[in-house]
């Protein structure tokens, strides 16, 4: 019964992996072109709503966020809260927010700027309709409320 | 230098492999790929002084509320959300034929109002809807004009007519000054 050669056979020749580390840089390059460093640690829930007619915003830089949204963590109640950057604020935070991201921004891009509305499905349009006067304030007048695109019926 | 050449020996780059991975992996994690979309509103610019009496006569508003409950009310009536994008789509395109819609489409407004109660969910939907609206008459006339989709008109090369679209149905989709108005 000498189906399975014992040792005296000849050995298995190595499979030549020297192409696998060009096959790993291919899509670590990928990756890296492709997607964006995660820059914030979201401090609040945003299911975002869906709707048929988003757009995409094309230029990453010009975005100014603000997330709504109940927070994460259970203990500080449901109670929908305002991120900005890293930390949670409150309506009257938005000003001085925006003021000092745009003046980060070269002058010609300003009115550019687009404030993207993070905010969660559960959030009430109380909270939106202060964040929008406040932001009228600011002279930030393009808004764009965040969305899933989903198809027509 | 020695007169002997040597072989120089091969670099082992068995475990570049390795490294290479773990940037992959590196980048894997600390990256995500979200494209932000979402629905553009031109917000309008904040004034000190009361806005100015509407002339506009009511038969030009198609007047939209939603209460706090998230009911929808259109021109004094209640509407299921779905039937929204139809109505608005009449009011736009009424030219005169209906007394109750607007007369010419330059004319046509869309008045949303909402309460501080409303969510923001049902929000966006009816925006959505209305914006709907407005991308649908506009692809249209761009359609019978032109035998292209509005939305398919090219940014740069087509811009007298994009320009034409959006005079003929100009986006007047005002949202009133916050008000609460209750149950």
């Amino acid at each position: 019964m000498a189906k399975f050669k014992k040792d005296g056979g000849r050995p298995t020749p190595a499979i030549n992996t020297s192409a696998l580390p060009d096959i790993v840089f291919m899509l670590l390059f990928f990756f890296m072109v492709a997607t964006k460093m995660r820059d914030r640690d979201m401090k609040v829930k945003t299911a975002i709503p869906q709707a048929t007619e988003v757009e995409k915003l094309v230029k990453k830089s010009r975005l100014n966020y603000i997330f709504v949204g109940p927070p994460k963590d259970g203990d500080l109640g449901n109670t929908p809260r305002i991120q900005l950057d890293d930390a949670f604020a409150t309506v009257d935070d938005i000003q001085q927010y925006i003021t000092l991201q745009n003046s980060k921004k070269d002058e010609k891009e300003i009115p550019f700027m687009t404030t993207s509305l993070k905010a969660d499905k559960v959030v009430k349009m109380g909270i939106v309709t202060d964040i929008k006067q406040e932001l009228r304030k600011v002279n930030a007048l393009k808004l764009s409320y965040s969305a899933l695109k989903v198809a027509d019926e | 230098m020695g007169s002997r050449r040597r072989d120089i020996p091969e670099i082992n780059a068995g475990s570049m492999a390795d490294i290479a991975f773990l940037l992959l992996v590196f980048f894997l994690v600390t990256t995500t790929m979200d494209v932000p979309n979402g629905l553009q509103v031109a917000l309008p610019p904040m004034s000190e002084e009361p806005p100015p009496d509407s002339k506009q006569r009511k038969r030009e508003v198609l007047e939209v509320l939603i209460n706090a409950g998230d009911q929808l009310l259109v021109e004094g009536a209640p509407m299921r959300i779905d039937k929204l994008r139809q109505k608005a789509m009449d009011h736009l395109t009424n030219e005169g034929t209906d007394p109750t819609l607007s007369t010419t489409s330059t004319k046509a407004v869309v008045s949303l109002k909402n309460d501080r109660g409303t969510s923001y969910d049902m929000y966006v939907q009816v925006y959505n809807e209305l914006t709907a609206a407005y991308n649908d008459v506009r692809d249209e006339y761009s359609m019978r004009e032109f035998g292209k989709l509005y939305t398919k008109l090219s940014t740069e090369r087509e811009k007298e007519k994009i320009k034409q679209v959006k005079e003929k149905y100009p986006k007047k989709l005002s949202e009133a000054e916050p008000v609460s108005i209750g149950k």
